[in-house]
């Protein structure tokens, strides 16, 4: 009788549970059942195993969208979070001022992704940019639509523009989270600009850092709108992430076996990516070694 | 070594929050701050530590004028309400940390973090982080921090607080055991009572920024200037009475009269407030010369062992404490006595005119 009063919890779950079997856990199902079948028609599909997953691994273009997006990511967090950081600090506690470089701060965050895009383009163009003209103008060619580089520089540019206000938004908060009685504390002890910095508010943001952290890999990593509409993946292949080259491979060749493999793969990666920065990012500055 | 505040005052915004306040506190002596909050404990702590400069006034140290110092050049340490430590140093390095700043050397760090890790009871925990300890071991290794570096003044603001009561029984009493043994200049808040009287040593009463009093803490619960101040060290709050004297008795309007005698024998005649404590209040006759009042009750507020009965009494609010736990139904009619060797008398500016003589029952 007890254990059927503790179980009646569970009928409380079936709702949620329902929610996220329709909108993640079934076409989850389906992605695995076309990864594991060549399709040829509706009804005329065969079961290839693995297959497909042999296929997309060895596949080198892969390998190289692979690398370039992990590339990618790497610097998005490492400009972004300490870039973020430093932002915030800046930035004034109370008054006019916070609510003011809150706002501003806020901006890019409020511009949908396809507009960013539309005015990176035209704000870099060398012809007619500001930017674009700008740094030719000093000397330094620049041209994203060719240079495989520029390209590449400018679809970074987009991302830390577009992305580091959250980051600001987080440690902000962070910041205005801690007693002022630490701030006291630490003058008292004469501790430095730095090493308040170190000792107090570094680890009193580890809990908003950690998921600034989290939020800006996964969505660098799966980064669609800003290359696609720069170059569409271009010039050659220099912008081609993965989810650029997945598309190509699901809709542009209409290959859906390798596709959803790889999607599989892309999905797979994303997770372990972020289940090895989570165990790190609780470790870290704890003192445990393990 | 003493501590002097001259004529200090501090005002934020238009606001003064220390208005004109003289103290001083001489070495190796406890003094606590009692007032409510926003009586201007904190702004004054931060006053004495450099923390913030007064806007009038001179703050000397030894002798020498520090006003103007930064807090880093001082000699001080503060412990807060919350627990303030390091969250990412280990219990070790958040005590030596003070240390460490001021470039003492390892061996003698190492000596000093145990002994005064030991004294605070935190010594098996010194490798643990802040968040692995409870409460009251955060709060110890605060204070552990603020002890070791064995400054000229030591402040803390309210550090008991956001503690629960056994805890905060038990630090209380190692508190006044470190500190009796020590140099420096301590300064306690609290917007307790019975804190204060706890903790003993000196006592500055405050008020809206105003220093109302300060001196020996009996002295002080004994004999309180005004009626402001036996309101502030009172707890539960002081009840008064009005009354008139003339032809050498006092006419509590037409519900009693006493003859003045004891300390009240010098009363002149004219009208004055007279103060009871709720302790002192009884539902029965101890003696003879007790006087008596009706009252009705309002409430009985049963708090451990002890029972506060809100009375009313000719439209002012009265309350009894009674040992024990006690049932009163509401509106029920009882008579209040006091022995009249037992009150305060107060002029009608709210000034004292005499306390009541023995002091017999600091703490049960």
């Amino acid at each position: 009788m007890k254990k059927w009063e503790d179980n009646k919890a569970w009928f409380m779950v079936i709702p949620v549970f329902l929610v996220v079997a329709v909108s993640a856990i079934l076409p989850l199902m389906t992605v695995v059942n076309y990864s594991i079948q060549d399709i040829f028609g509706p009804d005329n599909r065969v079961f290839v195993g693995l297959e497909w997953y042999q296929e997309v691994l060895s596949d080198t273009r892969l390998h190289d969208a692979l690398k370039r997006q992990l590339l990618f990511s790497s610097l998005v967090l490492l400009i972004e979070i300490p870039l973020g950081v430093l932002i915030a600090m800046l930035m004034p506690k109370r008054g006019w001022g916070a609510s003011l470089s809150l706002v501003l701060v806020a901006l890019p965050l409020l511009i949908p992704w396809n507009v960013i895009g539309t005015i990176w383009i035209i704000f870099t163009r060398p012809d007619i940019g500001l930017f674009g003209a700008a740094i030719n103008a000093l000397g330094v060619p620049f041209d994203h639509t060719a240079a495989p580089f520029d390209a590449w520089v400018t679809v970074l540019l987009m991302e830390v523009w577009h992305w580091t206000p959250l980051v600001v938004l987080l440690a902000y908060a962070g910041l205005q989270a801690i007693p002022e009685a630490y701030f006291q504390a630490a003058r008292i002890d004469g501790a430095s600009t730095w090493a308040t910095f170190r000792y107090i508010q570094l680890p009193k943001m580890r809990g908003v850092l950690t998921i600034a952290v989290l939020l800006r890999f996964m969505d660098s990593f799966l980064i669609y709108a800003e290359p696609f509409v720069l170059t569409g993946g271009g010039p050659g292949n220099s912008t081609t992430f993965l989810s650029i080259y997945l598309v190509k491979l699901a809709v542009g060749q209409f290959d859906l076996g390798p596709a959803a493999a790889f999607s599989m793969i892309y999905f797979l990666i994303v997770l372990l990516f972020c289940w090895l920065f989570y165990q790190a990012l609780l470790k870290v500055g704890t003192g445990d070694k393990s | 070594m003493a501590l002097v505040l001259e004529n200090v005052s501090k005002s934020v915004a238009g606001e003064l929050h220390i208005d004109n306040i003289s103290l001083q506190l001489e070495p190796g002596t406890f003094n606590v701050l009692l007032g409510r909050t926003l009586s201007g404990k904190t702004s004054l702590m931060r006053l004495m530590a450099g923390l913030d400069r007064p806007s009038k006034g001179r703050v000397l140290m030894d002798g020498k004028d520090v006003t103007g110092l930064p807090v880093r050049k001082r000699d001080v340490a503060m412990v807060y309400q919350q627990f303030i430590n390091y969250p990412s140093m280990t219990v070790y390095k958040n005590i030596a940390s003070p240390l460490r700043l001021a470039k003492v050397d390892a061996a003698e760090i190492d000596r000093r973090v145990r002994e005064v890790a030991e004294m605070l009871h935190i010594e098996d925990l010194l490798e643990r982080l802040p968040v692995e300890l409870s409460g009251g071991q955060q709060q110890r290794t605060a204070i552990a921090r603020a002890l070791v570096k064995d400054t000229q003044l030591l402040l803390l603001d309210e550090p008991l607080v956001n503690l629960d009561y056994k805890l905060r029984e038990e630090l209380r009493i190692e508190m006044r055991d470190i500190f009796k043994r020590r140099k420096s200049i301590v300064v306690y808040a609290t917007t307790e009572p019975l804190e204060a009287l706890a903790l003993g040593g000196n006592t500055a009463v405050m008020d809206e920024g105003r220093l109302e009093q300060f001196g020996n803490t009996i002295d002080v619960y004994q004999h309180p200037q005004s009626i402001k101040i036996a309101q502030a060290f009172s707890d539960p709050a002081m009840n008064f009475v009005r009354g008139e004297v003339a032809e050498k008795t006092v006419k509590f309007g037409s519900a009693a009269e006493i003859p003045l005698q004891g300390h009240l024998f010098d009363l002149t005649e004219g009208d004055y407030q007279f103060g009871m404590r709720a302790g002192h209040l009884h539902l029965n006759r101890k003696s003879a010369a007790d006087v008596a009042f009706q009252a009705d009750v309002d409430l009985a507020e049963i708090s451990g062992s002890e029972t506060f009965v809100h009375v009313a009494h000719n439209g002012s609010s009265w309350i009894v404490q009674r040992q024990g736990v006690h049932q009163h139904a509401m509106g029920e009619q009882v008579e209040v006595y006091v022995d009249p060797s037992r009150l305060y008398v107060f002029n009608r500016h709210g000034e004292r005119v005499v306390s009541p003589g023995n002091f017999q029952e600091v703490l049960n």
